[in-house]
């Protein structure tokens, strides 16, 4: 049986925002809400397979365990990477307060 | 004939025969891109001195006799794979003025080949869409019709090749970002089995579907690409070891061929005027000898839905390294919370912004199981449908693309129809097979493309028939309108 999805609302929407770090407009929000309503309607298809004696495939090739030998190799020149950096000090990232 | 209109494979030749030099080469590219350019839109960089000094170096190992098969021939990059000293935006705000400190497996082995970097090109934001439209700096025109959209998200690439600005440029392929911009700008795009190609240096969208795959004007062009820069990497362990056989690549033979149709990819969820021209080109491989049947496999109708939960959540955890710590950009804003949350809605566009909700909210405890779960179950079972058609068919063939190239701005406000344009494409992705789209003919003045579906690490298999299909369908070109 197809049933609608329950919609998200706005107050889920901000929970989700927040979780991932997202600060969204007013105009983002009532776009999104509808738009991910939409597709979530079309994810409801899905719903109506049966899928209980079906294993997961959570990667599209059988293969696994490649692993290289273990063995020192040089990194990245530390300059070479904080060069891209938005702040850096005495050779570390610089970041915002975080344990006051 | 001008030197930008030649194939890679005769270009090499003359290189080889010391009839041009790999800096004159370039320099016929560079000239090209400055007059085709401001009307494609094709480039976010063109790094012109750097191609250069590759272009030298490349014609010092000609003349030391040291030459291999992209030896001097220009390539464009998709602006998100990582180039040394070389600026990578992904075409996103956030990554505006990112300049790697190191190169990413595809560049270090198209270099250590003295392929010439010619540039990079644009694409949807981080690759996520259809149409290169969700680039933060600007669209990307089809060189057959300027008003329209040249596909996605490798959508610079594609017009790249096609307005000949590069013989061949690479792209990554998620859900079909290569086969459709591919089929919409009139070129061939392939996508090799998931795990033939280092993801190393390819900024991460969806982990378990990214895969990099050529562009050309040939199938034979497109075979050079692939075996330039395939095999495993110690830096990637998704990419693994497998046989290949080159000379069994280029056999070319279509006749005693047997070859699927799926139903629900010749469905009225693709165009009429496409399913026709793909009718047309099927009839010419029949006469040629192939078998053709249809088949089916339902799992196929799920195919957007599963595509729309695997690639967000693997996204929405990707994604979470762009927070304004280690590189790209910041905006300053108290606490370091406010700080990644002011960076990231300045620096993501509202496509990225949105699937990273998507993919949050599928991942959310409750959801997990009615999404993320269900999702990897469709998987298992659409690998089993094509696996089953696999062992009665060599290939399966069906169009690229539901539709022709379509009008810029168009379908921005439909997040589904942008999302359906990867109807066709989607289950080679979902079952990690190799897949290739070549020319098809034309609609309306627009390219349609045919697709080629072979199983995992089938390469050969694959080529060998693009090559025919090549051959014997080969259409009449139309002129670009640049």
């Amino acid at each position: 049986m197809l049933k609608s999805p329950v919609p998200i609302t706005r107050e889920e929407l901000e929970h989700l925002a927040d979780l991932a770090r997202l600060r969204l407009s007013e105009e983002e929000y009532s776009v999104m809400q509808s738009d991910l309503n939409r597709v979530l309607e079309h994810f409801e298809r899905l719903q109506a397979l049966d899928l209980a004696e079906v294993a997961l495939t959570p990667h599209s090739v059988d293969v696994a365990g490649i692993w290289r030998e273990d063995f020192p190799m040089r990194g990245l020149e530390r300059e070479d990477v904080l060069a891209g950096a938005p702040d850096v000090q005495a050779g570390l990232f610089l970041v915002p307060t975080i344990i006051e | 004939m001008k030197l930008f209109e030649l194939s890679a494979a005769e270009m090499r030749l003359r290189l080889d025969a010391r009839e041009i030099s790999a800096p004159e080469l370039l320099r016929s590219h560079l000239d090209r891109i400055a007059s085709v350019d401001p009307q494609v839109h094709a480039f976010i960089t063109v790094s012109e001195d750097r191609a250069m000094e590759q272009a030298e170096r490349a014609q010092e190992a000609i003349d030391h006799g040291q030459a291999g098969p992209l030896t001097g021939i220009p390539v464009a990059l998709k602006d998100n794979m990582v180039t040394r000293n070389l600026r990578t935006t992904c075409a996103s705000k956030i990554l505006e003025n990112y300049v790697p400190p190191y190169s990413g497996t595809l560049e270090e082995r198209l270099l250590d080949q003295f392929a010439v970097i010619v540039g990079k090109t644009n694409l949807d934001e981080f690759a996520m869409g259809t149409s290169t439209e969700h680039s933060a700096f600007f669209p990307t025109r089809n060189p057959y019709a300027l008003d329209r959209v040249p596909g996605g998200s490798s959508g610079g690439s594609a017009a790249a090749v096609a307005s000949k600005m590069a013989p061949l440029a690479f792209g990554s392929d998620t859900g079909g970002s290569v086969r459709q911009p591919a089929s919409l700008c009139g070129v061939v795009g392939f996508k090799p089995t998931y795990g033939r190609v280092s993801r190393y240096g390819l900024v991460a969208f969806c982990s378990s579907l990214d895969q990099i795959g050529p562009f050309a004007r040939s199938v034979r062009d497109a075979v050079t690409a692939f075996e330039a820069i395939f095999g495993p990497d110690p830096r990637d362990s998704t990419c693994v070891e497998m046989p290949y056989n080159a000379k069994r690549a280029s056999i070319g033979e279509i006749s005693g061929k047997r070859v699927g149709i799926p139903k629900e990819l010749m469905s009225d969820a693709v165009d009429a005027d496409v399913r026709a021209a793909f009718r047309g080109a099927v009839d010419k491989l029949a006469a040629h000898g192939a078998i053709v049947e249809e088949f089916s496999a339902p799992m196929i109708e799920h195919g957007v839905s599963t595509y729309y939960i695997i690639a967000p959540a693997e996204a929405s955890s990707n994604l979470a390294r762009y927070d304004g710590v280690r590189y790209g950009l910041r905006i300053e804003e108290g606490s370091h919370i406010d700080m990644m949350k002011a960076t990231r809605a300045e620096g993501f566009g509202r496509e990225v912004k949105e699937r990273i909700i998507i993919g949050t909210h599928v991942l959310s405890s409750g959801y997990y199981d009615a999404y993320y779960a269900k999702a990897h179950k469709v998987r298992t079972l659409m690998k089993q449908q094509f696996r089953e058609a696999f062992g009665r068919f060599d290939v399966v063939v069906a169009p690229t693309s539901p539709t022709t190239a379509f009008k810029l701005g168009e379908r921005l406000d439909d997040p589904l129809a942008l999302k359906l344009a990867d109807y066709c494409t989607i289950p080679a992705n979902i079952g990690g097979f190799p897949a290739m789209s070549i020319n098809c003919g034309f609609a309306d003045g627009l390219p349609t493309g045919f697709q080629i579906v072979a199983d995992s690490f089938a390469e050969e298999k694959l080529f060998s028939f693009a090559l025919g299909a090549e051959r014997i369908i080969s259409p009449e070109p139309i002129p670009l309108a640049i």
